[in-house]
């Protein structure tokens, strides 16, 4: 994906190619730069305007689905269109966004209406996908979505305003929303990062239950690394618009493959004192991404051969690539 | 080993808001909310003191107390051995200088049309009338250079800095002083993983080399446990627990600390 900037065309998302099953999360784990979100925005057709984009986004009941789509897609280019998220135009979008997508934000706010009592809100937002539904069933569905957030008192709650809410509150107000409808893909942009340690967890559990619940896709961005253990089943590194490492969670973290990915490691503080080391520089500008391998300038373990070309994702291990030539 | 000396002492502080009223209605109602409650402690120079707790818990309000940003509504105050409440004018003003804050975000309180030689030579034109343009100017750049900032960074604009270096342009601006105590609050919450790293890094680095003692506000048990000497725990505008870091991190004493310390998700031992 390219955007227009006065310094040239920058590349926030990369050659980028993940998927998710059904009931699986994906963790997406990058700093400021990365281009994490502008990713959930191109899969959320929330393109900044003058955005150019390229490649295919597919989603479908399962595998088999997504494979047969694609086949068809290959022979029979922009024919079979419809089901390609990145070539739906706006009018296609709003029965897909809440209706099989769904993202929910850092800020509970950017999604919820401070003027509209929550669950009318949600009625809303399932009236939008099922406008055939009687407003009987809508207001029971509503009230399914808050009781599946888990938020107390439901009954309450749905009478009351965003502002008479908690951080916390707010933020399964918001998940409440997203599923409303009944998606089968769930972005999450950073969902707990202004919420406490205690309410963090708390989200991060319910995240997880709903997904096995639902059998929902869970595309989990963040920055905290201790987060994504705790909640993906696998991850994938970005840095400067491109994916540098994937795999399973837990194996990444233990094992990291990209020099990227140990370095923020070190620089993440734990409980245990004196081990931090912080990766030396800073990330680079997208206007100004290094030749070759854009990690390189701060590589401790940089050769020659870096410079030269952008190294490809390389096995590591079992479903476990990383984008350095030391692999 | 040095001797314990006590640098900066609280008693009883308190501190409370009236919640409610508003534009149209008198001044004063509301019920009261307490942000601090009776809170006591005893910083020792050369240490780093932590206050450590979830938002609304009181600590961002005890630690513009405690550099007097904020008046307490009661309590007692000592700094260096003085009575730091009772101090006025040019008395106050000499202490003032030996206790400086650093924020979560430098620039939320600076003017944005300032020039960064002008944001972090203001503490000098201000406490030290007498040095001269040159003089001053030098010691900027020094002070700048010792955070990691080249000369050029001088006739920049906030803007056009990142997270990080604006951070390091808040620590020039605090340190330029050389005060005896720089209070933090929540210095690296809104910084990237690696840039975090870099500043926790110069603040133990610029505390060795300076003398400095720290206390160290965040919300971040993990941060926390890089940083301090002794941690407090607070929460509701209270202590619950108080102890050396080491204790507080692996053997607390109180169901709270517990709480936050199995919230905080983990990673593996390196």
């Amino acid at each position: 994906m390219e955007l227009p900037t006065p310094a040239g065309w920058v590349r926030p998302v990369n050659e980028v190619s993940l998927h998710i099953d059904a009931g699986e999360s994906l963790g997406l784990v990058g700093e400021s730069g990365s281009g994490k979100t502008m990713l959930a925005m191109a899969l959320m057709g929330l393109l900044p305007p003058g955005a150019r984009v390229e490649g295919e986004a597919l989603l479908g009941k399962d595998r088999k689905e997504v494979a047969e789509v694609k086949e068809k897609n290959a022979r029979e280019p922009g024919v079979a269109g419809g089901k390609n998220l990145l070539a739906l135009n706006e009018r296609q979008w709003r029965a897909v966004r809440g209706g099989q997508i769904a993202m929910v934000f850092q800020e509970p706010m950017t999604s919820l209406n401070p003027v509209m009592r929550i669950g009318r809100q949600i009625e809303e937002a399932i009236r939008a996908h099922e406008s055939r539904l009687a407003a009987g069933d809508v207001k029971r569905r509503a009230a399914e979505a808050l009781g599946r957030a888990a938020i107390p008192e439901p009954q309450v709650r749905a009478e009351q305003f965003p502002h008479q809410l908690s951080g916390g509150l707010r933020q399964r107000a918001m998940i409440a929303m997203a599923l409303a409808a009944g998606p089968r893909f769930l972005i999450a942009d950073e969902p707990t990062t202004a919420l406490d340690v205690t309410v963090q967890k708390q989200i991060l559990d319910l995240l997880d239950h709903l997904r096995r619940e639902l059998r929902l896709a869970l595309l989990f961005i963040t920055h905290d690394l201790g987060v994504v253990r705790q909640v993906a089943d696998r991850v994938a590194v970005m840095y400067a618009g491109r994916i540098i490492e994937e795999g399973p969670a837990r194996q990444v973290l233990a094992s990291p493959r990209h020099p990227y990915t140990q370095g923020l490691l070190n620089a993440s503080p734990t409980l245990e004192r004196g081990k931090l080391s912080p990766i030396p520089g800073s990330v680079p500008q997208l206007t100004a991404v290094p030749p070759g391998c854009a990690f390189e300038p701060r590589c401790s373990l940089r050769r020659a051969e870096c410079v030269a070309a952008v190294p490809d994702l390389r096995v590591a291990d079992q479903s476990h690539t990383a984008r350095c030539v030391l692999v | 080993m040095h001797t314990s000396e006590i640098l900066l002492e609280a008693r009883d502080l308190r501190k409370s808001y009236r919640r409610g009223g508003g534009v149209f209605s008198k001044e004063a109602e509301g019920p009261r909310f307490t942000a601090v409650d009776g809170v006591c402690l005893a910083v020792e120079r050369g240490e780093t003191f932590a206050v450590v707790g979830e938002s609304g818990c009181g600590k961002t309000t005890l630690a513009r107390m405690l550099v007097r940003l904020i008046e307490p509504d009661s309590g007692e105050l000592g700094f260096r051995g003085k009575d730091l409440l009772a101090l006025r004018g040019a008395e106050l003003r000499a202490e003032r200088r030996q206790m400086q804050m650093v924020f979560q975000d430098p620039f939320a309180s600076l003017d944005p049309r300032m020039r960064v030689a002008e944001m972090v030579g203001e503490p000098l034109a201000i406490h030290h009338p007498e040095l001269g343009k040159t003089e001053k100017q030098e010691r900027t750049r020094a002070m700048l250079e010792r955070v990691g900032l080249g000369a050029d960074a001088l006739k920049r604009y906030p803007h056009e800095f990142s997270g990080g270096q604006r951070q390091r342009i808040g620590i020039a601006r605090a340190l330029i002083l050389r005060p005896k105590l720089v209070v933090a609050d929540e210095p690296v919450s809104a910084l990237d993983v690696s840039v975090g790293a870099q500043v926790l890094l110069l603040l133990q680095e610029l505390q060795s080399e300076f003398g400095l003692t720290y206390i160290f506000i965040s919300h971040s048990l993990p941060v926390v446990a890089q940083m301090a000497t002794r941690i407090a725990v607070m929460r509701a505008g209270k202590f619950v627990e108080v102890g050396p870091a080491e204790q507080v991190l692996h053997l607390p004493a109180h169901a709270y600390t517990r709480e936050l310390l199995a919230a905080v998700p983990s990673l593996p031992s390196r």
